[in-house]
């Protein structure tokens, strides 16, 4: 067997070599481009808004917070909904017969309505027997009862009033749900259900799942993201808050989700904006594949050829040459 | 039982047996042949190596290095240090600017090489690992953003989550899982990239870089 060192002899044989110090400009690509990240370091510094929780979202929007939690009884909001990995309410994103979102089923089970709401009230109306009856009360009575309950709560919130951090809807048959949402919005502004939504039978935790999905279920943080710039019609995932860079590396990414048909409810197909998550997934897992395999793609490996970069990068070789033969 | 390093203990025969039977002589020779220390450590390059296109595979690894380093301090201190110090925060920054300068070299380095066919003359496995080295990059870059613990954390992972579970990803990856990203981001695919840009670099320096166009030739493997 040709030993490798003899190969790159051989095909290095005829070339001109010159004195090249790689360690000298390994230490000074490190220096300089300490220099440039110690500058923006110190000058610029970077983005740290602090994080949303629960108790300043009621606190700053307890309408928005009673809705969302009313929504989660009622099963109308995205995670009560969702379906897999969290429950089976959806059937989750498909193409086709591709179906990966369904395919590994109900791997982190939210139960939104008992999750978000009927658990952190139970725990707390350990000693509020006000709370206790309540509970007692929604639990046992109809489902249809409980729907009726809910359907007039939630025509009573869209005009409901805020004073001193509690929420106020008009007279109604609402049965026990002023009680536990009061209830719940104290927990809540009091800190209490950032705490109750992480409990895990543990003493630590490090596992967001429940409080993240109950706050994308609102509409306050999604307000607050808006306000940043972050949402998704403005390319929101390679944003960072403030003016600083953020994952621009996604932009290719990003840029699937404004163009047909992945921003069309229509599209082609099969593919729209229902499932472009899995659409973008596949093109980029595909793109990503073929960026691999360029060297073996007749055309992709060809442009380099036919658009003369090269020749300002290797201007030196290319230059014409009196009397030497170019090796 | 005794043990002789005597003359009278040597093997007379051992100088005629093939050298194969020992594994470290044989790996210890096939590195020999392989990557020779003046393959590794060259202080002589072909003339056209001169091009200014060549430091930005130099400016990657060094980004790289200062990525590393910040990221081993802000690791060591934990994940709450860089909020509530002013030290910690200037590491975070030096760490945050280290990364956006490693993608925009690694993204020069790329297209340098991409227009330059780096591929040609058995190179296609190098090319190949420095795209892998790439996606792995975002990946690590996507799960220090979701391990950052602030606002826009909350928002990528509540966005994040979307596509994740969409192509079925999401049951194995849970971006609303910080403990999850946070040990995939400080450590598993930290040490993935570290083995994979050895192994890029042991394979450039074991081919040595290519050869410019020929006008006349092909851009194949």
């Amino acid at each position: 067997m040709k030993s490798m060192g003899a190969t790159q002899e051989e095909y290095y044989r005829g070339v001109r070599m010159e004195r090249y110090d790689l360690v000298k400009e390994l230490v000074i690509a490190v220096v300089a481009v300490g220099v440039i990240a110690l500058i923006g370091a110190a000058v610029l510094s970077s983005p740290d808004v602090a994080p949303v929780t629960i108790a300043t979202w009621s606190q700053a929007d307890p309408v928005d917070f009673v809705t969302t939690a009313t929504g989660e009884l009622a099963g109308s909001s995205t995670s009560a909904g969702y379906g897999a990995p969290y429950n089976s309410a959806g059937p989750g994103q498909s193409w086709g017969p591709i179906a990966p979102q369904s395919w590994f089923g109900v791997r982190i089970p939210i139960d939104s309505a008992n999750a978000f709401v009927i658990q952190p009230l139970q725990r707390a109306s350990f000693s509020n027997t006000t709370l206790g009856t309540a509970l007692s009360t929604w639990q046992n009575a109809t489902a249809d009862q409980q729907t009726t309950w809910l359907d007039a709560y939630s025509k009573a919130l869209v005009d409901a009033t805020v004073s001193d951090g509690a929420v106020a809807v008009a007279d109604g048959d609402y049965g026990p749900l002023p009680v536990m949402m009061s209830n719940l919005v104290g927990i809540a502004q009091a800190g209490g259900l950032d705490g109750l939504l992480v409990i895990n039978g543990r003493f630590y935790q490090t596992d967001y799942t429940q409080p993240l999905l109950f706050m994308g279920d609102g509409g306050y943080l999604a307000g607050l993201a808006d306000q940043a710039h972050l949402t998704g019609s403005l390319w929101g995932m390679m944003n960072e808050t403030g003016q600083y860079p953020g994952q621009t590396w996604l932009w290719l990414y990003t840029m699937w989700y404004q163009v047909f048909p992945f921003n069309s409810d229509t599209g082609f197909i099969g593919v729209n904006a229902g499932n472009a998550d899995l659409g973008i997934i596949i093109l980029m897992t595909l793109l990503t594949v073929a960026l691999a395999l360029v060297p073996f793609i007749p055309f992709l490996r060809d442009i380099p050829r036919w658009i003369p970069i090269h020749r300002l990068i290797w201007r030196q070789y290319y230059a014409p040459r009196k009397g030497a033969a170019r090796t | 039982m005794a043990v002789t390093n005597s003359p009278q203990g040597a093997d007379p025969g051992a100088a005629a047996r093939p050298e194969s039977n020992s594994w470290t002589l044989r790996l210890r020779q096939a590195i020999d042949r392989h990557l020779p220390m003046d393959h590794l450590l060259p202080d002589r390059q072909p003339y056209y190596v001169g091009s200014w296109v060549y430091v930005f595979g130099v400016v990657t690894i060094a980004a790289l290095a200062w990525v590393i380093a910040s990221g081993v301090v802000l690791s060591f201190m934990g994940p709450q240090w860089w909020h509530d110090s002013r030290v910690g925060h200037f590491f975070n920054s030096l760490h945050f600017w280290s990364v956006q300068l490693f993608f925009i070299f690694m993204v020069l380095h790329l297209w340098g090489q991409y227009f330059m066919a780096g591929w040609r003359s058995g190179r296609a496995a190098t090319w190949m690992i420095g795209v892998i080295i790439f996606g792995t990059s975002i990946l690590t870059a996507f799960t220090g953003y979701l391990s950052q613990q602030n606002f826009a954390s909350q928002f990528i992972a509540i966005n994040a989550k979307d596509a994740m579970n969409g192509a079925g990803i999401g049951a194995f990856f849970n971006v609303l899982n910080f403990g999850q990203m946070y040990g995939l981001h400080v450590m598993l695919l930290p040490i993935g990239i570290t083995i994979l840009v050895v192994a890029h670099i042991v394979m450039v320096r074991t081919r040595g870089v290519v050869k410019p166009i020929d006008p006349e030739g092909g851009a194949r493997p």
